[in-house]
C-alpha cells in the first residue's frame, strides 16, 4: 500500500472540513423561519463528519496508520522528510494530519457519540432561546475534537485545542441561566484559555531547541539527541495544562460548574473534548517525548497520584450532590481519574520493557479502554438525566420520584449507564476496570485497592440517585410526566446497546482496536 | 553587552507573563483579571516572535529584495506565522470573555470574583 492510495480518500480532512462547513451554513438559515432546515442541515454535518472520521479511522486501522498532507496532492509528492522519516536535512514544513491506531480509536469515540448527541440536541434545543447559537458551535466543537486527534503537528494541535477551548466555553454559557451558564463558560474559558498558551510557550521552545513543529520529526530529535534541560521544561508546559483541560484534580474545579450548566447534549459531548485534552497528554507523553525524557522523569509516578486523587475526591464530592447532573459531573472527575491511572502506570515503567511487556501495555490498553466506555456511558447518563431534567424541569434529586413508571426507557438507560460507570458485570465498565484492576495492581496495590473502593463508592452513589429518580412513590408534580420522544430516546438506546455490546465482547475490542492503539502510543 | 540584548526579549516576556499571572490570581474585577490574561498571551507571543530575531537579517519578504537576495540574511518566518495565528485565536478569546463579562454583570450587577461564585451553592 503506497501513501497515495490513503490520501486519495481525503477523508481525514473531510472529517474536519464537514462540520466546519457545516457550521458555517447553519449560520446562514434563519433559526426563526427554517427551523426544520436548520436542523438537518445541522445533522447532516455532524453525522457526515462523523462517516469521514469513521472512514479515516477504518484506513488507518486497515493500514497501521494514515497520513494526510495538506497542500500537496499525490500527483506533487511529498516533500522529503514531511513525515519525519526522510533524509537527514530536509525540511518539514508542511501540516500534516497523522492517525495512527490510537487517533483512529479517538476518532471511532467522538464519531458515535457527536452523532447520537447531535441526535438528541434536534429534540431536546428545539426552540430553546440557546438554539441559534447551539448548533454552529456545537458542529465547531466536534471539528475541533477531531482535528486534535488526527493532528500530526504540535501548532496545529495548539489551533485545534483553542478551537475546541473557545466553541465549549460558548456553548456552555450559552443558556444564560441567569447568568449561572455564563459564569461556568467563563470559567472554562480562561481555564483553557491559559493552560492553551502554556502549551504554546512549551512548543516554542521545542521550536527554538529542534527547529521542528512536526510531531513525528520532533520525536524523532528530541528521543535521538538525548534530553535537554528545554526538553523538560517543554514537558511540563505542554503536559500540566493538558491535565489539567483533561479536569484532574487539583484543576478539576471546573468541570462540574461547566459540565452541569451546558446544554444536556453538550454536556455528552464535551466529555469527549475533555478526553481529547488527555489524548494530547497520552501524545505529549509516550509519542512526543517517550522513554529517553520522561522515564528521567517521576512524571508517571506523579499523574499516578494525581489520578488516584482525582477518583478519590470526585467521588466523594458526587455522593452529597442533590442537582443530578453536577453530580455526574463529579462522578466524571473520578473516571477521569480511571483514565489517567492506567495510563500512567505505563508512563511510569515506560523505561523498563520487560515491566512494559508484562503490565505496562495492558494498563495503557486499559486506560484506552476505560476511555472508550466512559465516552459512551457517561454521555449516555447525561443523556438519560437531561431527558429527565427535560421532562420535568427539576434539576434537584429531591424534586424527583417515582419516574420509572412514566419514563421507563430513559429508566433504562439510565440503570445500564449507571450499572457500566459502576463497573458491574456485563457492562463495558466492569470489562475495563478489571484490565486497569489487574495491570495496577503490579506496579502498586494500594492504588489497585483505591480504585476497588471508589468503584464501590460509585455504586452506593448511583443506587441512591437511581432510587431517587425512577423508584418510590409518585409525585403529585410530576403526574404529568410523559416518555421523552423517539429522537431522543434513540440515541440513548444506541449507546446503551453498544454499553453492553462492548460489555459482552471485551476480547475482541481489545485485540482489533486497543492493543494496537497501546503499541502505537508506546512505538 | 552583546549577551543581554540579545536574552533582553526573553527576559522581558518572562516578567511580563509572572507580571500578567499575578494580576489574574490577585485582582479581583474580572476585566483587571482579563487584561492579566492578555498580558499573558502577549508575553508568549512576544517570546515566539523573539525565537526567530537576527540581528543582522530582513523581513522574511521575498518579493522586496535587489539582486534576488544573494547574501541577505532573513528572520525566521515560521514564528511570525504562529505569532499571527495566536493573536488571531487571543483576540477571539477575550471577545468572548468580555461579552460573558458583560453577560454576568447584567445579572449579578457585579464584576467582582468574590462575588461571581453562585455555582458553588
Amino acid at each position: 500500500m503506497n501513501l497515495s492510495c490513503c490520501c486519495s480518500t481525503h477523508s481525514p480532512a473531510l472529517a474536519v472540513a464537514l462540520p466546519l462547513l457545516g457550521a458555517m451554513l447553519v449560520m446562514l438559515i434563519p433559526a426563526e423561519r427554517r427551523p426544520q432546515l436548520r436542523g438537518i442541515v445541522f445533522f447532516l454535518a455532524a453525522a457526515l463528519g462523523a462517516f469521514a472520521a469513521i472512514s479515516a479511522a477504518g484506513w488507518a486501522l486497515a493500514l497501521g496508520s494514515c497520513d494526510y498532507v495538506f497542500g500537496a496532492g499525490p500527483a506533487f509528492g511529498l516533500p522529503e522528510g514531511a513525515l519525519g522519516r526522510g533524509a537527514a536535512g530536509a525540511v518539514p514544513i508542511r501540516i500534516v494530519f497523522h492517525i495512527d491506531a490510537a487517533g483512529a480509536l479517538m476518532l471511532l469515540i467522538a464519531a458515535v457519540t457527536s452523532t447520537a448527541a447531535a441526535l438528541y440536541a434536534l429534540r431536546s434545543e428545539e426552540g430553546t432561546t440557546a438554539l441559534p447559537a447551539f448548533q454552529p458551535l456545537y458542529l465547531l466543537l466536534v471539528a475541533g475534537v477531531y482535528g486534535m486527534v488526527a493532528t500530526g503537528d504540535a501548532f496545529n494541535f495548539f489551533v485545534f485545542l483553542e478551537i475546541t477551548s473557545l466553541a465549549g466555553a460558548a456553548l456552555a454559557a450559552c443558556r444564560i441561566d441567569r447568568g449561572l451558564a455564563a459564569e461556568a463558560g467563563l470559567k472554562y474559558a480562561a481555564i483553557s484559555s491559559l493552560g492553551g498558551l502554556s502549551y504554546l510557550a512549551g512548543v516554542g521552545l521545542l521550536l527554538a531547541r529542534h527547529d521542528l513543529l512536526n510531531i513525528a520529526a520532533l520525536s524523532q530529535a528530541i528521543q535521538g539527541g538525548g534530553p535537554s534541560a528545554t526538553d523538560y521544561a517543554a514537558l511540563g508546559l505542554m503536559a500540566l495544562p493538558l491535565a489539567m483541560k483533561a479536569g484532574t484534580v487539583p484543576m478539576h474545579q471546573w468541570t462540574p460548574d461547566t459540565y452541569s450548566r451546558a446544554p444536556h447534549p453538550v454536556s455528552a459531548f464535551l466529555l469527549i473534548s475533555s478526553q481529547a485534552s488527555l489524548f494530547g497528554l497520552f501524545r505529549v507523553a509516550f509519542t512526543l517525548f517517550g522513554a529517553p525524557v520522561v522515564s528521567t522523569t517521576s512524571l508517571g509516578a506523579f499523574l499516578a497520584v494525581l489520578a488516584a486523587l482525582s477518583m478519590f475526591v470526585g467521588v466523594t464530592m458526587a455522593i452529597p450532590q442533590h442537582d443530578v447532573k453536577r453530580l455526574i459531573s463529579h462522578h466524571a472527575v473520578s473516571q477521569t481519574g480511571y483514565m489517567l491511572l492506567g495510563a500512567s502506570v505505563a508512563l511510569a515503567v515506560l523505561g523498563d520493557a520487560e515491566k512494559t511487556a508484562a503490565f505496562g501495555r495492558d494498563a495503557l490498553a486499559g486506560s484506552l479502554f476505560h476511555m472508550m466506555n466512559y465516552a459512551i456511558y457517561n454521555g449516555l447518563l447525561f443523556l438519560a438525566a437531561g431527558a429527565v431534567v427535560w421532562r420535568t424541569g427539576k434539576r434537584n434529586l429531591d424534586d424527583m420520584g417515582g419516574l420509572g413508571r412514566a419514563m421507563p426507557v430513559t429508566m433504562l438507560c439510565f440503570g445500564i449507564g449507571a450499572l457500566a460507570i459502576a463497573g458491574i458485570p456485563p457492562m463495558s465498565g466492569f470489562a475495563s476496570k478489571w484490565v486497569l484492576y489487574e495491570s495496577v495492581f503490579r506496579y502498586s496495590p494500594l492504588l489497585a485497592i483505591v480504585a476497588m473502593v471508589v468503584s464501590l463508592l460509585t455504586l452506593a452513589s448511583f443506587v441512591k440517585v437511581f432510587q431517587a429518580m425512577f423508584l418510590g412513590p409518585a409525585r403529585k408534580h410530576l403526574a404529568e410526566v410523559k416518555e421523552v420522544p423517539l429522537a431522543m430516546a434513540f440515541p440513548m438506546l444506541l449507546l446503551a446497546l453498544a454499553t453492553i455490546a462492548i460489555g459482552l465482547f471485551p476480547d475482541v475490542v481489545m485485540q482489533r482496536l486497543l492493543l494496537p492503539a497501546a503499541d502505537a502510543l508506546l512505538k | 553587552m552583546n549577551a543581554i540584548l540579545t536574552h533582553l526579549p526573553f527576559v522581558i516576556a518572562v516578567t511580563v507573563a509572572i507580571a500578567g499571572l499575578a494580576v489574574v490570581l490577585w485582582r479581583r474585577n474580572l476585566i483587571h483579571v482579563l487584561m492579566g490574561m492578555s498580558l499573558v498571551e502577549s508575553a508568549v507571543n512576544l517570546f515566539l516572535v523573539a525565537l526567530g530575531y537576527r540581528h543582522d537579517a530582513v523581513a522574511p519578504i521575498y518579493t522586496g529584495l535587489r539582486d534576488g537576495g544573494e547574501g541577505v540574511r532573513m528572520v525566521l518566518p515560521t514564528v511570525q506565522a504562529l505569532t499571527l495565528t495566536a493573536i488571531v485565536i487571543g483576540l477571539a478569546t477575550t471577545a468572548m470573555m468580555l461579552s460573558l463579562v458583560i453577560v454576568i454583570h447584567r445579572h449579578y450587577g457585579t464584576t467582582d470574583v468574590r462575588d461571581v461564585r453562585r455555582l458553588r451553592e
